[in-house]
């Protein structure tokens, strides 16, 4: 455990997510001005930029890093670009922080924002047989819901999960988001309601599963002894997770039209989308039982249960009895997406790992009006990411 | 005029009327296998250094591993077969020979009702799609009357 030499939160800003159909530059600038601000840091004072990259908005997008620095306004700052898909921000935040930990800066900010289209996330155009994520929609139909679908279908008829555990996740989210300014949906909606809307793909309805939304967000970091002269409140960045899979990944996983074989080596003992928290909890020396909350990626509501048992809140099987007791709810023993999480914020890809990181930021300050986990003091933050991408932030104060 | 049927990815299935299978890899040295067959040769087994993968047929058979449908119509490159998007259900398949779980869609006829996680399956090779002069064809599984897995 690093301790005192963590890389430390200096400031979190985001721009509200919803679908304005701006320029993304637009939005990453105003997130960094606001993280900025919040660590009452000039651009100036900016020694790295870590972009984390949008797939949809052309060459800007591709080198995230610099398009914001241009538009902040170029002061020679050395930059980095990282795509992992929706674990895009994590990559840059630990882009950020290895530098930070190396010792060739003090300050770097990161950023990442998305303009996104309307309905189902499609892959860019054009004839490409040679790409998974283009074959899959052209030979199977298989869109991102197909996938969410198959786990939920699973925790069905594995564990007896039902279409109202399902709709329940979505009301409680619905709730926690409800006085969040970032978020995109703020509206109660009852289970009855969830039930009564449209089935996409068998069991998920069309409000269980996350729309696609524009948004920017930005965190800055800082070096501990920085820290220690601008900043009474610092919130330690205690561990960051990047993991890959550990062959043979025996899970289907989105976009692959198979898993790995397991004929001549067994599968690892934890799944894939298990050990990524478990890596932020190896390096921190902080296990789930110190969690105050956590933020993960709940593209489905029935997903959101697959990810108390891989972050550890329970065991498998357990999940949907943890929500029923009102475990994961604001004011539960350890509330999950207390944002509201992209139930209610939809998914802005680059910028969703860095939002986690604003919102579990703002809870360890005592700062998330509306929506405060009282006394929280360790939170957590999970996604995952195409292509095998893990990703997760334990923070600390 | 009678269409050409042309599979809709080279290399991927054989379309044996009788007998249609997928074709993967199998590595010749330790024996893991690869599906969707790669134009590379080596093994992705980390614990084996094997170069050499050999096409092999998997087996036709296998168990549900998860199924769900797409009730609407899925975006480009999808190509929707006939004049409008019906409801198709899609399964991910176990082979327990191969130790993969495979994707596909599943026949036109049948619905996520008539599915369930365990039952047992088979591969067919049917229309995805068709143009002005071809048929386009993909593997797809179809449940197994009474039958047992594998
Ligand atoms: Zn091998």
């Amino acid at each position: 455990m690093r301790g005192r030499d963590d890389v430390v939160v200096l400031g979190v800003g985001m721009h509200p997510w919803g679908k304005w159909g701006r320029n993304f530059v637009e939005y990453g600038v105003a997130a960094a001005t606001d993280a900025l601000g919040d660590a009452g840091l000039d651009w100036g004072d900016v020694q790295f930029v870590s972009g984390a990259d949008t797939m949809r908005n052309g060459y800007p997008g591709y080198v995230a890093g610099a398009t914001f620095a241009q538009a902040l306004g170029w002061t020679g700052v050395p930059v980095a670009s990282s795509y992992a898909a929706c674990a895009s921000g994590a990559t840059a935040m630990e882009v950020a922080r290895t530098r930070i930990l190396a010792g060739l800066c003090d300050v770097a900010l990161v950023v990442g924002a998305d303009t996104t289209p309307k309905g189902f996330l499609a892959p860019t155009s054009g004839e490409r047989p040679d790409d998974p994520d283009w074959l899959r929609f052209r030979l199977l139909g298989a869109t991102n819901p197909t996938y969410f679908a198959l786990y939920a279908r699973r925790r069905m008829d594995l564990y007896g999960a039902t279409d109202a555990d399902f709709a329940r996740v979505k009301v409680k989210n619905a709730r926690h988001g409800l006085n969040n300014a970032n978020a995109r949906y703020r509206k109660e909606v009852t289970e009855s309601e969830v039930l009564a809307s449209p089935m996409v793909a068998d069991p998920l309805r069309l409000l269980e599963i996350c729309a696609t939304s524009d948004g920017g967000a930005a965190v800055v970091l800082a070096s501990a002894a920085f820290a220690r002269r601008h900043t009474t409140e610092p919130v330690r960045v205690a561990a960051i997770s990047t993991a890959t899979p550990t062959y043979p990944n025996a899970v289907i996983e989105m976009p692959n039209f198979a898993t790995d074989s397991w004929a001549a080596a067994a599968p690892p003992e934890r799944p894939f989308k298990a050990s990524i928290a478990a890596a932020a909890y190896d390096e921190a020396g902080i296990g789930p039982e110190d969690l105050s909350l956590a933020e993960v990626y709940d593209l489905s509501a029935a997903l959101e249960l697959d990810w108390y048992e891989d972050i550890g809140l329970c065991k498998p099987g357990e999940a949907e009895r943890l929500l029923n007791d009102g475990d994961t709810t604001i004011g539960g023993r350890v509330p999950v997406n207390p944002s509201g999480g992209l139930s209610c914020f939809g998914e802005a890809v680059p910028a969703q790992a860095i939002a986690q990181v604003c919102e579990v930021t703002w809870q360890l300050r005592g700062r998330a009006t509306g929506r405060q986990v009282e006394g929280a003091r360790v939170g957590i933050t999970a996604n995952q990411g195409l292509f095998g991408h893990g990703s997760s932030v334990l923070l600390a104060r | 005029m009678t269409k050409t049927r042309v599979p809709a990815v080279e290399g991927w299935f054989t379309s044996d009327p009788d007998r249609p299978a997928l074709l993967g890899q199998r590595c010749a040295a330790c024996g893991t296998y690869v599906f969707p067959p790669r134009d590379r040769s080596w093994c992705p087994n980390p614990g084996c250094a094997g170069r050499q993968l050999d096409e092999v047929e998997l087996s036709r058979r296998g168990t549900v591993w998860s199924y769900t449908d797409a009730r609407y119509q899925p975006p480009l490159p999808y190509v929707v077969p006939g004049a409008e998007h019906r409801p198709f259900a899609l399964a991910a398949v176990e082979l327990a020979a191969e130790g993969l779980v495979v994707m596909g869609q599943v026949v036109p006829g049948v619905s996520v009702d008539d599915l369930a996680v365990g039952a047992p399956v088979e591969l067919v090779v049917d229309t995805l799609y068709e143009d002005d002069e071809h048929t386009y064809l993909v593997w797809k599984w179809a449940p197994v009357a009474g039958g047992g897995g594998a």
